[in-house]
C-alpha cells in the first residue's frame, strides 16, 4: 500500500473533489449530448409543432362546407335549370348541371355527394348510402325540393348552435400529438442512445469502472425530466397561439400526467434497448412497438372506432391510456383520479418494463 | 511468499520447459535443484538487458494471478488453460496474433467476462462473478466496485461519445472514482492540453487513444490494462502513447498490455508472454525469448528456382529454416559464415537470388519459429 501512495508524486493529488456526483455528471452528459445533436432537437421540439400546424390547418373548423349537388341534364326536360337554380338558393347547397356521364363521374370521384335527376313530376336521387356526406346531402336536397313544391313544417323548431373551443378537431388532436411525442422521444431517446453506447463498447467501458449501474440508467430518466415539460409546452403554446387551444384542467394535473407518461415510455425505451447490439435491431423493435400504437391508440381519430373485440387490447396500450388521460384533463378539465384505470395501466407498464429491463440489461 | 514464479510452457515440440522467468531472481534460482526438464531459455544477467529495470523486492508482490483459465464461446475456445502471474510494478505484455485470446484473457482479468474455469486474483481479490471462488466467500457487487476503484482499463474497441469534449469526458470518468487525479493533471500527462475543449469526434486516432488511456489513468490506478492501445496508429502517435505508459511505470504502476506489435512489446515490457490459440507458448523477457532462438540474425530471401531445403539447413552457421510460399527465412548464429555459404549454395543449385535481407532476430521471429506463422497473419 505504501508504494501505491508514494507514486502519486508523479501526478499530484487534487485537493478537493472537482466533479459532481456521478449521477449528476451522467445526467449532464446526457443533456449535453442531446442538445449538441441537432437532429434530435428537431425531432423532439420542432417536428411536433410542425405536425400540429399542418394537421390543424388541414382539419380546421370553418363554416360547414356546402353540399355539392349535380343535376343531370336532360334535353327533353326544360325544368332542369330551374331546379338547379332552386337548389342553389339554399345557403347549404352548391349545385351544377352536368351531363349524364359527367354527373356519374362526379359522384364516383366524390366531387358531388348526390345526383338529382328530375322526371316530369318526380325526382330521382342517386347517391351512395354508405357515405355520410351523401346521406346528409339527400336530406338537405330533399328538404329544399319538397319546400319548393309547397311542403311546410308542422312543428316549430328552435336552434342553438354550439362551436366553442374544446370540441374542435384541433382540440382533440393536440393531446394526441403530445402523447405520441412523449412516446417517440422516450423510446428513441433511450433506445437509440443506449444501443449506440453498447455497439461502441461504451457500456462495457462504463462497466469496468466503479460506476453504479443504476446511476447510468437513472441518468436517462433525469435527463428526460429536463426536456419532458419543454416538449409538452412547445406544442401547447404553439397550439394556443395558432388555434386558440386551451387547457381546461389544472396545470398540476397536466404536469403529473406528463411525468407519468414520460417515465412510462422511458421505461419501455429502456426495455427495448436492454438487449439489441445494433441500431438496425433496435430500430426494428421500436417500429414494431410504436406502429400499432400510432394507429390504434387514438392519436388522430378516436380509438372507439375499432371493433368492440379489440377494445380491451387497445385500452391496455400505454399510449391509449396516456391519450385518454391527456384529453380528459386538457379538453374536459377532469381531475387526475377520475381516470384511475388509465393511471394504473401506465404505472403497470412503467414498473414491469423497468424491472424487466434491469434484469435482462446487457452491458456488452 | 516465494519471490519468483515458475511456469510450464508447452512448446510446439511438446517439450515442457520449466522456466524461472522473473529476471532478477533467475540467477539465484538457476540450477537450484529442479528435477524437471532442462531450461529452455538461457538465463541472462540484468546487466546485458537495457530494457529490464531492477525491481525491488518489495515490488515482487503479485498484482495479477490467474491459473487454469478457460473460456469457451459457442464456436471457439478462446482461452484454453492459461496460467499467468504479473508482479506489481512490472509491465507485462501479452503478444500474439489476432484471435489468440488476448482480449478475452484481459477482459476476464478486468472482471468483465466470467471465466468458465480457473481462478483469477487481482490485487489479492477475486471478482464476484467468478464461478470458482477459492475461499468460498460470496463476494458482492460492492466488493467488485472497491476493486474497480484500483484498476484502470482501456478497452480495444471503445469509442467515446463524440459530441462531448475531452475535459467533459474525463470529468465524467473521474466522478465514478472516490480518489484519483485532477482532470487537468491527467490531460497534461497524455499531452492533450491543446485539445482540452475539443470534442472527441474532432480528435485524431492517436489523440482519441490517449484520451482513452487518460480515462483509465484518472483514478490513479494500481494496475493499468491496455488492450492493443496502439493498433492502427501511425508511428508518431504510437511513440507518444508509449511515453504515457512509461510515465505511468515511472510512478510505480503495474501494466498489463496486449499487442501484436513485437517492437512495442520489446520497448515497453519487462516480460512478455506469447499467446497462440488461447495458450501461452513462450514466456520471458524480450531478450530471453529472442535468445531462445539460439541465433541473433535472420536472413530472408527469394530465389528464382526452388532450393533444396536439406542443403540449406546443413549450411554452416544456420540453425533453422522456415519456408512460406516463395519466402525463405534462415535463422543463423553467425551471419559472416552463413551468408557466403548461402550465396555459394544458391549458385551451386543454379538458382538466382531475387531479394535478400538480414535483420536482428526479433520477437516476431520467435513467434514464427514457434508457430510457423507471422504475428499479423492472424
Amino acid at each position: 500500500m505504501e508504494e501505491a501512495q508514494s507514486r502519486t508524486a508523479q501526478l499530484n493529488r487534487e485537493p478537493k473533489r472537482e466533479t459532481l456526483h456521478p449521477l449528476l455528471e451522467l445526467t449532464t452528459m446526457r443533456v449535453r449530448e442531446f442538445l449538441r445533436e441537432k437532429e434530435a432537437v428537431f425531432w423532439v421540439f420542432i417536428f411536433p409543432v410542425l405536425m400540429t400546424f399542418a394537421l390543424g390547418i388541414a382539419f380546421r373548423n370553418t363554416a360547414p362546407d356546402k353540399t355539392f349537388v349535380a343535376v343531370e341534364a336532360d334535353a327533353n326536360n326544360p325544368s332542369v335549370n330551374e331546379i338547379a337554380n332552386v337548389l342553389s338558393h339554399s345557403p347549404e347547397i352548391s349545385s351544377s348541371v352536368l351531363s349524364q356521364e359527367e354527373a356519374a363521374k362526379a359522384l364516383r370521384s366524390g366531387k358531388v355527394s348526390i345526383v338529382v335527376k328530375p322526371h316530369n313530376d318526380s325526382y330521382e336521387y342517386r347517391f351512395d348510402p354508405t357515405r355520410p356526406e351523401s346521406r346528409t346531402a339527400r336530406l338537405i336536397v330533399d328538404d329544399v325540393l319538397q319546400r319548393a313544391k309547397g311542403r311546410t313544417d308542422v312543428a316549430s323548431i328552435a336552434e342553438q348552435r354550439i362551436t366553442e373551443p374544446g370540441a374542435r378537431y384541433v382540440d382533440f388532436l393536440v393531446p394526441g400529438l403530445i402523447g405520441m411525442n412523449l412516446m417517440g422521444s422516450g423510446l428513441w431517446g433511450l433506445g437509440f442512445t443506449i444501443v449506440i453506447a453498447r455497439s461502441r463498447k461504451l457500456l462495457k467501458r462504463f462497466a469496468a469502472t466503479p460506476m453504479r449501474r443504476s446511476h447510468y440508467l437513472l441518468s436517462f430518466m433525469l435527463s428526460r425530466l429536463a426536456f419532458l415539460f419543454l416538449e409538452v409546452a412547445a406544442v401547447v403554446v404553439f397550439a394556443s397561439l395558432a388555434f386558440g387551444f386551451t387547457v381546461r384542467g389544472s396545470w398540476l394535473t397536466v404536469s403529473l400526467i406528463t411525468l407519468l407518461g414520460g417515465f412510462t415510455f422511458s421505461g419501455i425505451g429502456l426495455l427495448v434497448a436492454a438487449r439489441p447490439q445494433t441500431i438496425e435491431g433496435v430500430s426494428g423493435l421500436m417500429n414494431f412497438i410504436m406502429l400499432p400504437m400510432w394507429l390504434l391508440s387514438g392519436t388522430f381519430f378516436s380509438s372507439e372506432r375499432f371493433p368492440q373485440v379489440f377494445q380491451p387490447f387497445i385500452k391496455a396500450l400505454p399510449l391509449t391510456a396516456l391519450n385518454t388521460l391527456l384529453r380528459a384533463v386538457m379538453n374536459e378539465g377532469a381531475p387526475l383520479w377520475s381516470n384511475w384505470i388509465q393511471i394504473a395501466i401506465l404505472l403497470c407498464w412503467l414498473l414491469i418494463s423497468f424491472v424487466v429491463a434491469l434484469k435482462i440489461f446487457r452491458w456488452q | 511468499m516465494i519471490p519468483c514464479c515458475s511456469l510450464e510452457i508447452d512448446f510446439r515440440g511438446g517439450l515442457l520447459a520449466t522456466s524461472r522467468v522473473h529476471v532478477p531472481t533467475i540467477n539465484s534460482h538457476r540450477g537450484g535443484g529442479h528435477g524437471g526438464p532442462p531450461l529452455q531459455f538461457r538465463s541472462m544477467s540484468i546487466e546485458t538487458s537495457p530494457i529490464i529495470q531492477p525491481i525491488s523486492t518489495a515490488a515482487q508482490r503479485v498484482a495479477l494471478r490467474c491459473s487454469g483459465l478457460v473460456k469457451r464461446f459457442t464456436d471457439v475456445t478462446a482461452v484454453n488453460g492459461l496460467d499467468l502471474e504479473v508482479f506489481a510494478g512490472e509491465c507485462f505484455g501479452l503478444l500474439g496474433p489476432n484471435g489468440a485470446g488476448k482480449t478475452t484473457t484481459v477482459e476476464i482479468l478486468e472482471g468483465l467476462t466470467p471465466a468458465d474455469e480457473g481462478t483469477v486474483e487481482v490485487l489479492g481479490q477475486h471478482w464476484s462473478s467468478a464461478k470458482d471462488s477459492t475461499d468460498g466467500s460470496h463476494r458482492r457487487a460492492s466488493d467488485d466496485r472497491s476493486l474497480r476503484e484500483r484498476i484502470g482499463v482501456q478497452l480495444q474497441e471503445t469509442q467515446l461519445a463524440e459530441k462531448v469534449t475531452v475535459v467533459e469526458t474525463l470529468r465524467l470518468f473521474r466522478s465514478f472514482y472516490k480518489r484519483g487525479h485532477a482532470v487537468d493533471q491527467v490531460i497534461q500527462t497524455v499531452a492533450l492540453e491543446e485539445k482540452r475543449n475539443s470534442r472527441v469526434g474532432k480528435l485524431s486516432g492517436g489523440q482519441k487513444q490517449r484520451l482513452a488511456v487518460a480515462c483509465a489513468l484518472v483514478s490513479d490506478p494500481e494496475i493499468l490494462f491496455l488492450d492493443e492501445p496502439t493498433t492502427g496508429l501511425d508511428p508518431q502517435a504510437r511513440l507518444s502513447l508509449w511515453d504515457v505508459v512509461e510515465t505511468f511505470r515511472e510512478g510505480g504502476g503495474t501494466v498489463l498490455l496486449t499487442t501484436h506489435y513485437m517492437e512495442e512489446a520489446a520497448r515497453l515490457c519487462d516480460r512478455v508472454a506469447i499467446m497462440d490459440h488461447g495458450k501461452i507458448i513462450a514466456l520471458g523477457t524480450p531478450l530471453e525469448l529472442i535468445e531462445s532462438l539460439g541465433a541473433d540474425q535472420i536472413i530472408e530471401f527469394r530465389v528464382t528456382k526452388e532450393l533444396d531445403e536439406d542443403a540449406l539447413t546443413s549450411l554452416p552457421g544456420v540453425t533453422n529454416l522456415h519456408k512460406r510460399g516463395e519466402d525463405y527465412s534462415l535463422t543463423v548464429a553467425e551471419i559472416g559464415v552463413a551468408l557466403p555459404a548461402l550465396l555459394a549454395e544458391s549458385k551451386r543449385q543454379q538458382s538466382e537470388l531475387v531479394s535478400l535481407t538480414t535483420h536482428q532476430a526479433t520477437l516476431e521471429d520467435v513467434f514464427v519459429s514457434l508457430t510457423g506463422r507471422m504475428l499479423r497473419e492472424g
